[in-house]
């Protein structure tokens, strides 16, 4: 927030009596989860399904890294090491991360711009219920004959058109409705920003993780149809005969790169810019200072997204681009640092002189900015084209976009439960549990990711399920740090389960000292109706 | 307020639907783009003209021919030459071996491809047997021909290169006596 600072709130006494008239008209039972229409609901539904999913596909990252605990194959077949590398994929980004930040974007857009609903009520209610039938769907695959996917979540032809099983429809069926949902969800942040922002809510008050959502909503409409025609294309090659990916038939499987690499680049930003719109809200308030530098931080954004358009062969440097390509998206990839590292400098000054607390939603913005920026330096190291040649296909790049992701997007994830969730269930979280859940998650996710690098760097190839003895320490260590990482999530989990139920101590409408915006304004817990008389931001 | 909305998500869906096509038209763009820079490794499907200006003989630049048959192919197809010096702008002939083992006629065509993929728009080919589709009756064998030159114009820095042909069985797609042009629309036509 820049100068949003002075807000009118409706009286205090009129808006309660009225909340407390819809209060008693809340549906109970299943029912009120399967027709509501609220925002805060609809936002509930998404988090408990993203972590649902988190714990689904972590699941599979057990079964992967207990194969790979030692060289060999002990556990189980190569076929199905492949499938559980795909679905881990797919399930991470479609099940887990993006529906997590729709959650998070459909409980707090409204509240932030003082705004009583999402704009599409009703196609809210649609784009998260579809989702539980996609999953269906990719999950029932695994159970067909001959297999779920074992193609990677990035399907490349000719391993998905031709190598695959029958059950390559269901999952282009699955990635489908993952598509429209993430559509619709993002036509609803648009409109919601655009035309349900409180008078005086200008472009240029709107918190960071507002504007973020907003350019990432963007992205999603540019680029989720470009994925639904590539897998599409996938589907029409494998079943019905044409040859889009096939070179018998004219067409060209490096295409198959190409299309969904251009989706795919700006993806991994769809994963990322409400990430950074998190932090950008917790740091001020835990340093008691306003954020420095937010003008820079939404042209940071915005730059950020335009530039993820034009840099997607970087995943490609080996398919024998000429030497002019390769060079325009070595240099192009190298230009995004720059942006980035405006927020990430921004950041840290916010924070220089600030009178800085160390409360669990701080612990994770902390560490996803370290650990983010490692991972943004070894985006870097895969960006230089010469060396990206030893690179590609390596546990350097699982390190690289674990760190982006796990210690990124998903940390921050678990940051904004931490600072919001007081003000959604009226109680503190257990602060104690919670501080066991951060220390565990930092030191196992490092042991996890970080000698990843290293196993890479000596050559160990993504996606095989046995490997070279040299590399049998490292991976010991991998895996013994895979099992704590995901052992410490079910204390996320017991955190979760207390603070829906209510337990702790009430908190105030402010709830964290230094919390400035309109959603710190309304009651803690956050009343089921809230703005239904726009506040007055000045 | 319910019309700004409605207005909007029109505007919204609009891009939806238009990027959807986006993702179809790069199809055809990704065809013309690698047909004006050559980057895909695709030659000239047509016989190009001879070469009538000064050869360099300064320049010698070695091109290796390998081949290769698709999936499901079963012909024996190999070069005979498997690699020749040449200066560019100088004619040169190199010939291919192919037999059908099966018993029964068939079609074949042979899909060039050329690496590093810069230098597929300076190789010429003014004879080609992969401009035509080739039959073969069961058991027959044959030496087909390639006459080509190498651009003089051929950037510095490409001293090497290789050209791939890929045996495709194309029996019964009706190509049998014109140029396969544009396998991309027979397959279509055929399904």
């Amino acid at each position: 927030m820049s100068k949003a600072t002075e807000i009118i709130s409706p009286a205090h006494g009129e808006a309660h009596a009225h909340d407390d008239h819809h209060e008693h008209h809340i549906p109970k039972g299943l029912m009120r989860w399967v027709l509501t229409t609220n925002h805060k609901d609809i936002g509930t539904l998404y988090l408990w399904f993203a972590f649902i999913m988190f714990l689904v596909g972590g699941a599979m990252a057990m079964v992967i890294r207990a194969e790979l605990f030692q060289p060999g194959l002990q556990i189980v077949e190569p076929n199905f090491f492949n499938q559980m590398t795909t679905v881990h994929g797919l399930i991470m980004v479609f099940g887990a991360v993006m529906p997590a930040f729709t959650g998070l974007a459909n409980w707090l857009v409204p509240m932030m711009i003082g705004a009583p609903d999402m704009a599409l009520p009703r196609m809210n209610n649609w784009s998260f219920w579809i989702l539980p039938f996609a999953f269906t769907i990719l999950l029932a695959s695994l159970f067909v004959e001959g297999g779920g996917p074992a193609f990677g979540w990035t399907f490349y032809a000719p391993l998905s058109t031709t190598y695959s099983g029958d059950s390559t429809a269901l999952f282009v069926f699955s990635v489908h409705i993952m598509g429209i949902s993430s559509i619709m969800g993002a036509i609803n942040v648009i409109v919601t920003i655009f035309n349900m922002r409180a008078p005086g809510m200008t472009w240029m008050k709107m918190p960071l993780f507002v504007w973020t959502w907003l350019i990432t909503a963007f992205l999603l409409i540019a680029v989720m149809p470009v994925l639904a025609g590539a897998v599409t294309m996938v589907l029409t090659d494998k079943f019905f005969g044409t040859s889009f990916f096939d070179a018998a038939g004219g067409g060209d499987p490096v295409m198959f790169q190409h299309i969904f690499w251009f989706f795919g680049h700006p993806e991994v930003y769809i994963m990322i810019l409400p990430a950074f719109g998190i932090i950008s809200q917790i740091i001020p308030t835990f340093s008691r200072k306003r954020l420095f530098g937010y003008a820079s931080m939404v042209y940071a954004t915005t730059s950020i997204a335009l530039l993820s358009f034009i840099v997607w062969a970087h995943h490609m440097f080996t398919t024998g681009m000429p030497v002019a390509a390769e060079m325009f998206f070595m240099f192009a990839t190298m230009l995004i640092s720059v942006p980035t590292g405006v927020k990430v400098f921004n950041w840290v000054a916010t924070m220089w002189r600030g009178s800085m607390t160390f409360e669990v939603p701080m612990l994770f913005a902390l560490a996803f900015i370290v650990l983010f920026t490692i991972g943004g330096l070894s985006g870097l190291m895969l960006a230089i084209t010469p060396v990206d040649f030893q690179y590609h296909d390596t546990y350097f790049v699982v390190a690289h976009f674990h760190y982006v992701l796990v210690t990124g997007a998903v940390f921050s994830i678990m940051a904004a439960v931490y600072y919001w969730i007081p003000k959604w269930t009226g109680r503190m979280f257990d602060i104690t549990l919670a501080k066991w859940h951060f220390w565990c998650s930092l030191i196992s996710v490092n042991v996890l990711f970080f000698p990843m690098h290293f196993v890479g760097l000596a050559g160990m190839p993504r996606r095989i399920p046995d490997y070279a003895l040299q590399f049998a320490d490292f991976n010991k260590w991998i895996s013994l740090g895979g099992f704590a990482f995901g052992l410490s999530q079910l204390i996320f989990l017991a955190v979760m389960i207390k603070a829906c139920r209510k337990q702790g101590e009430p908190v105030s409408d402010q709830v964290w000292e230094g919390a400035e915006g309109l959603e710190w304004e309304i009651p803690s817990p956050a009343p089921y109706h809230t703005f239904e008389t726009p506040p007055v931001v000045k | 307020m319910a019309n700004s909305n409605s207005a909007l998500v029109t505007k919204l869906l609009l891009i939806v639907v238009g990027m959807f096509g986006f993702g179809f038209a790069l199809v055809p763009l990704y065809d013309v783009f690698c047909d004006i820079t050559g980057i895909n490794g695709k030659t000239n499907e047509t016989a190009a003209v001879y070469y009538d200006g000064q050869v360099d003989e300064s320049r010698t630049v070695t091109v290796e021919f390998i081949t290769r048959t698709h999936t499901g192919m079963p012909w024996e197809f190999r070069a005979q030459t498997k690699k020749v010096k040449v200066h560019p702008g100088e004619m040169n002939m190199v010939e291919f071996y192919v037999r059908n083992p099966a018993n029964k006629s068939m079609v074949a065509q042979a899909i060039p491809s050329v690496t590093p993929g810069q230098a597929a728009l300076y190789l010429n080919k003014t004879e080609c047997f992969c401009f035509n589709s080739q039959p073969l009756a069961a058991g027959g064998e044959s030496l087909m021909p390639m006459r080509f030159y190498v651009d003089p114009q051929l950037p510095e820095d490409i001293h090497f290169f290789t050209v791939q042909y890929t045996l495709f069985d194309v029996t019964g797609n009706g190509t049998d006596d014109k140029p396969l042009n544009n396998p991309f629309l027979t397959s279509f036509s055929d399904n």
